[in-house]
């Protein structure tokens, strides 16, 4: 009996170290097989011809998925020597992991107040922040816009059930400007944590309309009808990039930021839906 | 030995990381602002319809299971079990696809004047959802541990089926069905994913404890780490009062007997 419960004990110490283990080496692998994977086609010359080579990590806001991964392919195209690691997440989560100490040689920001946390915590350089693109709101509603929704007022009308985000995320921030700006109070139905979430209540057609970004109604597809509203303009949504301080490779970083500001990121992020930031904006 | 100590530290100590983190200057005036009080009202109200539901449910299901025999039931015990293994978010979606607006039931709810989406029950329904298993589970185990010598005896003795399960049956479970429905209602009070998911989140209707603390912590990580203690607390306090409950109750039993 006793033996039994032995062995037992025994076996499930032995399963938990096996789980440890793989969980362990899966994280590293992890870590490793993405820039190995992309790094099969580097030629030595071809590297040094643009005097870049090596690993940056990027950290970007949950909403430049898409435009960034298309563009960090680009850049490591054109920079065979280079691998381009993202990491993405929303933007108060990322400045949490930057400041705890994880790695990052850029940060892209969905808002001015998470690169200003990182600035006043000296892990990035007052001056470096460039603005590359802007995020207004939009009304989402689902593509048969059930509640006949046309504009920024018809969310406060009474059996509108409109999705918006809590005012302490940035999408919920942006909210409240605009409702002040157009001297409306809408009444939600829920003030969700973030706009994807906003974006999931209207497309499963639990919201008959949703406050989120333009970009998120692009990239919705044809799940959501987007309507634009004047008053998005008061709430105009500025996204800050900047090298990390204390980065592994700052050459890289750099070339990728400009990159991103340069001529194709504009291009890639203006098919998004972001707006050019203006360049006397950037402090 | 120096591995359950190993054990013991891996649990202990994230949550004595979080204790030193707590801002005490602030404590009080953080967990008693009205959006927390709302939340943590929220909490216990939601988590303690959905353990009656789970108990209303579950000893019906825990029974069955244990006592009965008939085609495909591990493959139901199995099912019923699932929300224990899927993640929370999933289960959240299978929900909104179920009772939401353009759900299987949720029209049919719709067309009676009743709305689950965005409500209070929606937070109800997900936490019984995943709480369910959770009474099955030890309640099922505890009857095949029991046996069914007992209950033979009480029958042989002239006992209906139904006095045997009320005089017998149910008595001897007592402590499991108590320590089954503390975890479903620990589980309910921790449910985050499916209730996102689902049910929305709004002050006072809504926005239980768990998404009050995930919706601080982007702008007030003092007041995230405050409530999170009291939530440690509350269900600290609630399992020490179950074990005590479950002892007592078993005592009670094994006395007269």
């Amino acid at each position: 009996m006793l033996r039994t419960t032995r062995r037992r004990a025994v076996l499930a110490f032995a399963v938990l170290g096996a789980a440890a283990v793989v969980v362990l080496s899966g994280c590293a692998a992890g870590g490793a097989a993405q820039p190995a994977a992309t790094v099969p086609g580097s030629e030595a010359p071809s590297a040094s011809a643009s005097g870049l080579d090596g690993l940056i990590t990027v950290f970007a806001a949950a909403s430049l998925k898409g435009t960034f991964t298309e563009l960090a392919d680009e850049f490591e195209a054109e920079h065979p020597g280079v691998s381009v690691e993202l990491v993405f997440a929303g933007s108060s989560d990322l400045v949490t992991q930057i400041t705890e100490g994880a790695p990052a040689d850029v940060f892209a920001s969905a808002d001015e107040r998470n690169m200003a946390k990182l600035v006043d915590e000296a892990l990035i350089t007052p001056d470096a922040p460039v603005d590359f693109a802007t995020n207004v709101l939009q009304i989402a509603v689902p593509p048969t816009n059930p509640q006949g929704v046309e504009t920024l007022a018809d969310l406060a009308a009474a059996g509108v059930a409109t999705v918006v985000c809590a005012p302490q995320v940035p999408c919920g921030a942006a909210t409240a400007a605009v409702e002040s700006a157009a001297g409306i109070d809408i009444a939600p139905v829920s003030e969700e944590s973030s706009v994807t979430d906003v974006l999931g209540k209207v497309t499963s057609g639990e919201a008959d309309a949703g406050l989120v970004y333009v970009t998120d109604v692009t990239a919705a597809g044809d799940a959501v009808r987007g309507i634009a509203f004047p008053e998005s303009a008061e709430a105009v949504n500025v996204y800050p990039i900047a090298p990390v301080a204390d980065g592994r490779n700052p050459e890289v970083a750099v070339a990728f930021i400009d990159f991103v500001t340069g001529s194709r990121g504009r291009a890639v992020l203006g098919a998004a839906g972001f707006g050019a930031a203006g360049t006397e904006t950037a402090p | 030995m120096a591995v359950a100590a190993v054990g013991a530290a891996f649990v202990l100590l994230p949550l004595v990381a979080m204790v030193t983190r707590v801002n005490w200057a602030e404590f009080v005036p953080l967990v008693t602002s009205e959006s927390s009080l709302d939340a943590l009202g929220l909490s216990l109200r939601t988590s303690l319809t959905a353990t009656a539901l789970c108990v209303l449910l579950g000893v019906p299901m825990a029974v069955v299971l244990a006592r009965t025999e008939f085609w495909g039931q591990r493959i139901l015990r199995s099912l019923v079990l699932l929300p224990l293994v899927l993640p929370p978010v999933v289960g959240g979606i299978a929900l909104l696809y179920t009772f939401g607006r353009r759900g299987l039931l949720g029209q049919s709810f719709e067309a009676l004047g009743v709305t689950v989406a965005f409500s209070t029950t929606a937070v109800v329904i997900a936490q019984t959802f995943v709480a369910l298993p959770f009474l099955v589970l030890s309640l099922e185990g505890a009857l095949r541990a029991v046996g069914t010598r007992y209950e033979a005896v009480g029958a042989t003795l002239g006992a209906r089926p139904t006095t045997v399960l009320r005089r017998i049956t149910l008595p001897l479970v007592v402590p499991a069905l108590v320590s089954g429905a503390v975890l479903s209602f620990a589980r309910a009070l921790g449910e985050f994913g499916a209730t996102l998911a689902f049910a929305g989140s709004l002050q006072g209707v809504t926005r239980t404890l768990p998404l009050e603390i995930y919706l601080q912590r982007e702008t007030d990580p003092d007041a995230a780490v405050a409530l999170s203690l009291v939530l440690v607390v509350v269900a600290v306090v609630v399992v020490a009062a179950a074990h005590q409950a479950g002892r007592s109750g078993g005592a009670r039993l094994r006395g007269p007997s």
